[in-house]
């Protein structure tokens, strides 16, 4: 299993960041979850996947040109027609440097974000906050050390000023700790392991329910060789 | 590597004592320690001559006795010539003071400088610092003493990067009443850092709160500090400069942006059970707070005021600073009414905090004290004492601390700090239970406590 994180890290070293199909395959081999995929340049494959899907699908497009997708328009959700998907495969498939579309399913809950950063005085630190894309503007998020205890997960968790929206409000359930905490505490271990290589990782959404915590999207920058 | 040399040295030689500049910084350390201070001083100066009557070594070999320290104040260039001289005496440490290394662009120099003394396992403080003050032992700080204030012998270890921090935080130490065991400005800290000193408070017994004020750590540095610290037996509590976003680079993730230094700075201290002090005031606060009660505790705080005007201004410092006022259960006020002298039972609040009026005598707060103590809500007391009411005795300090260390649970008081109360600030200080000069005082020091408790 370390051969094979290790096999795509290399890979992905002259391009400085982890495509995304394979830093979901990196996050899946520590045992996290990702949503169902099909990765496919041909309509009726994935036409096949959203029939199969009994839900939206997003689809987005594959390139080594495009590292923030939401900002060149190269990420669709809720995908429910075949005419919908059609049009925007075609669309994602002309921009600069596609080279496939992955089109998975998609989760329902409450958008966090998971990250982790080589710091320069402390090493790997975990970060854990609400908003997912709009992270930045809610600016609501907790800080540790990896690797983290399970009591860590609870704490920043607890120090959020939008705990309740993850613990359950009004009558709404939250999210479910115990398989938050398993994909964090794991997700640390896989960071401390990958830590001469990693600069920073946004596992950006990570959908949370009371079933399942899915990762939606995750982005891995490396550390250039030089540093 | 023994710091012993450094810190209790009984020999020194100061390096740099000039014959014609009385205001030499190595003149200024000459002076004092030679005058003041136990230690047996040694002048030298490479080209020697005679100051004061008396002739200055040429050489630190020239010394005919073992030297514990060195204190080197010449020019950077000659530094590496004067440390080599050390090593081949044997002397067991040195502190540099000079400045002209990494802080202006001469890291070779610096390293030299390093490389020479880690071979020959010869520890030095600096260089580019104010160095060593250790009450009762040596003061290499080259400042007159009659231009600084010097806390007294205490139980605080305080290092700093800066000489300046240190010089001033030690005036308002002074002022609190807080006294040290060691000050340590560390400088350029090309040898001795952060983390040495760690390993030397913990096992000085004189020592029970160690103080940092840090600017930064070198690369995975921090990462060591903290799981060190986490593993000390003593409370340890920073301050940091540099908090800053500015300089921050636009960054290509959201986790780097999210996540600059100081907030991960600031976040970790506290996952590993060290006290971060929001500015000086705090460090001091903390300080004395935590040299009295090195545990961590719940912060669920009982307040008894002489005025319902301190009750409130305590309980809005408590909001602020996230310490909470729970209420207290009806049988804990029930006992305390009916211990309260009859003349205050009906005009006294024993609605948290407890308001038990001007009226009150010392009778009146003991009880209290001692029944919220009991309370199973109640993890720490802050006795708001305002000693103008005539019911208080001069005696209530000593009072009070029994109930303390009786119910073992922390108390705080808070008494205005002038010379017409000290009998009852004593009466708390002598007892181990801390005082502060103000209500927020008393706050941030119930802060300092609730701290996480090492897992």
């Amino acid at each position: 299993m370390l051969k094979e994180n290790k096999k795509i890290i290399e890979k992905s070293k002259s391009l400085g960041w982890v495509l995304e199909p394979d830093a979901k395959a990196l996050m899946k081999l520590q045992g996290l979850d990702i949503p169902d995929f099909i990765l496919t340049r041909s309509f009726e494959a994935a036409d096949q996947f959203l029939k199969a899907s009994r839900g939206p699908v997003a689809a987005k497009a594959v390139s080594k040109k495009i590292l923030h997708k939401t900002e060149h328009k190269a990420v669709v959700t809720g995908i429910v027609s075949s005419e919908h998907l059609r049009n925007e495969m075609e669309r994602l498939q002309k921009l600069d440097g596609c080279e496939n579309i992955l089109v998975e399913t998609m989760a329902h809950g409450l958008e966090v974000i998971i990250g982790a950063k080589n710091d320069f005085q402390f090493g790997p630190v975990i970060v854990f906050g609400i908003g997912g894309t709009s992270v930045e503007i809610y600016n609501d998020i907790a800080v540790r050390m990896a690797p983290l205890k399970p009591g860590d997960v609870f704490s920043m968790v607890d120090s959020l000023k939008a705990k309740d929206l993850v613990l359950g409000h009004r009558g709404k359930t939250g999210v479910n700790m115990e398989i938050l905490t398993h994909l964090m505490v794991n997700f640390s271990y896989w960071v401390m392991e990958f830590e001469n290589d990693i600069e920073s990782v946004d596992l950006n959404p990570v959908i949370c329910s009371k079933d399942r915590c899915v990762i939606a999207d995750a982005r891995i920058m490396l550390l250039s060789p030089s540093l | 590597m023994d710091l012993k040399y450094l810190f209790r040295p009984k020999t020194m030689a100061v390096i740099g004592v000039s014959t014609s500049q009385n205001s030499h910084p190595a003149n200024v350390i000459y002076n004092k320690n030679h005058l003041r201070y136990p230690v047996k001083t040694f002048p030298v100066n490479p080209k020697g001559g005679i100051l004061n009557r008396e002739t200055l070594y040429q050489s630190v070999e020239h010394i005919k006795e073992d030297i514990d320290i060195a204190v080197i104040a010449v020019r950077a260039e000659f530094v590496p010539g004067v440390v080599e001289q050390c090593i081949k005496k044997q002397i067991g440490g040195a502190v540099i003071i000079s400045g002209g290394f990494a802080e202006s662009g001469n890291l070779d120099l610096q390293n030299r400088v390093v490389d020479m003394a880690k071979e020959a396992c010869f520890p030095f403080v600096g260089p580019n610092c104010l160095g060593i003050y250790a009450p009762d032992y040596v003061d290499t700080f080259f400042l007159p003493g009659e231009r600084i204030i010097r806390p007294d012998k205490g139980n605080i270890g305080f290092v700093s990067q800066s000489g300046g921090v240190l010089v001033d935080q030690m005036v308002k130490f002074a002022g609190q009443g807080i006294g040290i065991s060691l000050a340590v400005s560390i400088g350029n800290k090309a040898f001795i850092r952060e983390i040495d000193m760690l390993d030397w408070f913990e096992q000085d017994l004189g020592t029970k709160v160690i103080a940092f004020y840090i600017e930064g750590f070198e690369k995975g540095e921090g990462r060591k500090f903290i799981k060190r610290a986490e593993q000390c037996s003593k409370p340890v509590v920073v301050l940091k400069a540099g908090k800053s976003t500015k300089g921050i680079e636009a960054v290509s993730s959201h986790t780097a942006s999210l996540a600059g230094d100081y907030r991960v700075f600031s976040e970790i201290m506290r996952q590993h059970c060290v006290a971060e002090a929001d500015n000086e005031y705090e460090l001091t606060s903390f300080c004395e707070a935590l040299s009295c009660y090195p545990k961590g505790i719940n912060p669920n705080v009982g307040i008894i005021s002489l005025s319902g005007g301190h009750g409130v201004v305590a309980a809005d410092a408590c909001e602020l600073n996230k310490i909470s006022i729970p209420r207290i259960e009806p049988a804990t006020m029930e006992i305390i009414k009916e211990n309260l002298s009859p003349e205050i039972r009906n005009i006294v609040s024993l609605v948290n905090p407890l308001d038990l009026t001007g009226s009150s005598v010392d009778s009146d707060i003991v009880t209290s004290a001692k029944y919220l103590s009991r309370d199973k809500n109640i993890d720490c007391i802050l006795a708001l004492l305002i000693p103008y009411s005539p019911g208080v005795s001069a005696d209530i300090g000593a009072k009070l601390s029994q109930v303390a260390r009786n119910e073992d649970k922390p108390m705080i008081a808070y008494v205005p700090k002038e010379d017409k109360y000290k009998i009852i600030i004593e009466g708390f200080e002598l007892n181990n239970i801390p005082v502060a000069s103000s209500v927020d005082g008393a706050v941030l020091m119930a802060k300092a406590l609730k701290r996480c408790r090492p897992c």
